[in-house]
């Protein structure tokens, strides 16, 4: 038996015991490539979201939801922030990260290349879109990569929070005027789709999949995932007296789930390929902010530079 | 001018410089030069935000109509708007930001000490409320501004256009007319030469460390507290109002 061979054993059998990888620890290097590709595309996921959902701050119907607005925009630049810190652990700087982003190498979500065209599509995205994530992040607390799950614990109470206010946006909406109403509805019309996609392809034609389950960084395929969502959602639709857009939606006693229509796995590769709503313009937005922001930066560090500099000197 | 009168405008011009530099604040979330900053900027605006909303509930009350936080915000026009020219300036460039930030901040913070021995003692909670916040925005702007003037030359090029540009606008803050007269005597609201003197001893110690050269007090646009603000502010308001002027009566 190699050396390598032995390693990957033990690491193996870490994992089947459930114990959690650290950054210091031995750890195959497609294991290692898979968690900053995941972590990374994470990270700039959070950061992307911030801009379509910012877009409506300025415009937030009262003062209570302007303040949730922003705090709920500010966690998701603090969860950009943590989850860019547990991509270092894995030895790939921010910067690094970050230039991926805006060369457009990296993914993000491709959920936030959909514009927010109304007020309530702020509902919409707290209630079906953090839904969604929550439904993937609850799973990433148990990740076999320590940072990464502890990241994703503190995530978690965070975005419970958001999906309820996003929630409580569509009810106030669904029982308001009848403009009011179809605002809300048009609303889950639009985001239903892009939602459900945002678990990734169907399990039969997910290419990293079977890996990940085995190294438990995934530890729920995405179809299992995808139905639970929508048993959840669909009551809570119900709840508020809005229609899920899917003809084909119908409760199967026998297997205890909804049944339900087909997603436009067209679409769903035509938004990954850069070709979505707004691809272009988030894009074009965060490489606007880096280099604008540029000279702050150089600052910033020319200023630690010359700190660092005296101190040297007085000590 | 009834008392009432008096401490209904008073109130109301405390509260739409929150406002109004809170929703400037809050045009830079997504779009700042560095992660830490869009956080930073953020909990600024929802700390003005804050302070504000007390600040309306409590207009609302003196006035008893009915009116609360939201009808103040949201269905008044231009010209009933009484904050600070100061604060409805754009954003511009990072320096601009900041400058107008420092600005604020170092009246802001002797403002809200001085309220909380206001005789008025919702006003004196408000304020004591805001004072530890206000602390931190003094720090936050005045460290960049700091490590704007030592970091490189651009930076600090930057910094003193902003100072230049900006400096006008601090005449508005300090303006005592009839109003104010009237709660200077009650003891409600705080003699602003004296706010004065505490803005000029943080402004003067930033700048030096800073090396940034104090622009002199030459001709100083003021007007806000009249209602008479820059062209600026109605598109602010367009902006902000636009979901309540276009679903009257709506709940959300």
């Amino acid at each position: 038996m190699t050396d390598v061979q032995n390693l990957e054993e033990r690491f193996q059998a870490k994992i089947d015991a459930e114990q959690k990888i650290e950054p210091k620890d031995w750890m195959p290097e497609k294991y290692r490539k898979t968690l900053i590709r995941q972590i990374s595309q994470h990270a700039h996921s959070e950061v992307v979201g911030m801009l379509p959902e910012g877009n409506w701050i300025t415009r937030a119907p009262n003062l209570r939801r302007k303040a949730i607005l922003l705090a709920k925009v500010q966690d998701e630049a603090g969860h950009g922030l943590y989850l860019y810190s547990a991509c270092e652990t894995l030895g790939v700087s921010r910067e690094q990260t970050i230039d991926d982003l805006l060369s457009g190498k990296a993914k993000y979500s491709s959920i936030f290349n959909y514009p927010t065209l109304t007020w309530a599509d702020i509902g919409a995205i707290g209630w079906l879109v953090d839904g969604a994530a929550i439904m993937n992040q609850v799973m990433l607390c148990r990740t076999s990569y320590g940072p990464y799950a502890r990241a994703m614990v503190r995530i978690c109470k965070e975005e419970s929070f958001h999906q309820r206010q996003g929630y409580e946006i569509m009810a106030v909406l669904a029982k308001g005027t009848p403009e009011q109403k179809e605002m809300a509805q048009d609303a889950l019309n639009r985001w239903w789709w892009p939602s459900l996609m945002m678990f990734g392809p169907t399990d039969a034609n997910s290419p990293h999949s079977a890996e990940s389950m085995k190294w438990k960084i995934k530890r729920q395929s995405n179809d299992e995932l995808r139905q639970t969502f929508i048993d959840r959602t669909v009551q809570q639709a119900e709840v508020i007296g809005l229609t899920i857009p899917d003809p084909k939606l119908k409760w199967n006693e026998a297997t205890q789930h909804y049944e339900w229509g087909e997603i436009d796995w067209t679409e769903f590769n035509n938004v990954v390929a850069g070709n979505g709503p707004c691809n272009k313009e988030r894009l074009a937005a965060r490489n606007k902010a880096h280099a604008e922001g540029a000279w702050v930066r150089e600052a910033a560090l020319a200023h630690a530079a010359k700190k660092a500099k005296k101190e040297k000197v007085a000590a | 001018m009834s008392h009432q009168d008096a401490l209904f405008t008073y109130t109301l011009r405390l509260a739409d410089d929150l406002l109004i530099l809170s929703h400037r604040l809050s045009e830079w979330c997504g779009h700042g030069p560095i992660l830490e900053e869009d956080i930073a900027l953020t909990n600024r605006a929802l700390d003005h935000i804050g302070e504000a909303r007390n600040l309306y509930t409590y207009v609302g009350q003196v006035e008893g109509k009915g009116r609360d936080e939201d009808d103040l915000a949201y269905l008044r026009n231009e010209r009933q708007f009484l904050n600070t020219k100061l604060v409805e300036q754009p954003n511009g460039d990072y320096a601009h930001t900041i400058v107008r930030s420092l600005l604020f901040d170092a009246y802001h913070l002797p403002l809200a000490e001085a309220l909380t021995k206001s005789t008025d003692a919702q006003l004196a909670a408000i304020a004591a409320k805001a004072v530890k916040e206000a602390q931190y925005h003094v720090k936050h702007s005045s460290d960049w501004l700091i490590r704007f003037c030592d970091g490189t030359e651009e930076s600090h090029r930057r910094a003193q256009e902003a100072l230049d540009n900006l400096w006008t606008y601090t005449g508005d803050l300090f303006v005592m007319d009839e109003v104010h007269q009237q709660l200077l005597k009650a003891g409600i609201a705080p003699d602003l030469t004296k706010i004065k003197a505490a803005f000029d001893a943080t402004v003067d110690k930033v700048l030096a460390e800073a090396t940034l050269k104090r622009p002199t007090d030459g001709f100083m646009a003021t007007g806000g507290r009249q209602g008479k603000h820059s062209e600026h502010l109605g598109f602010i308001l367009a902006e902000m109002q636009y979901l309540q002027r276009a679903y009257p009566g709506a709940e959300w």
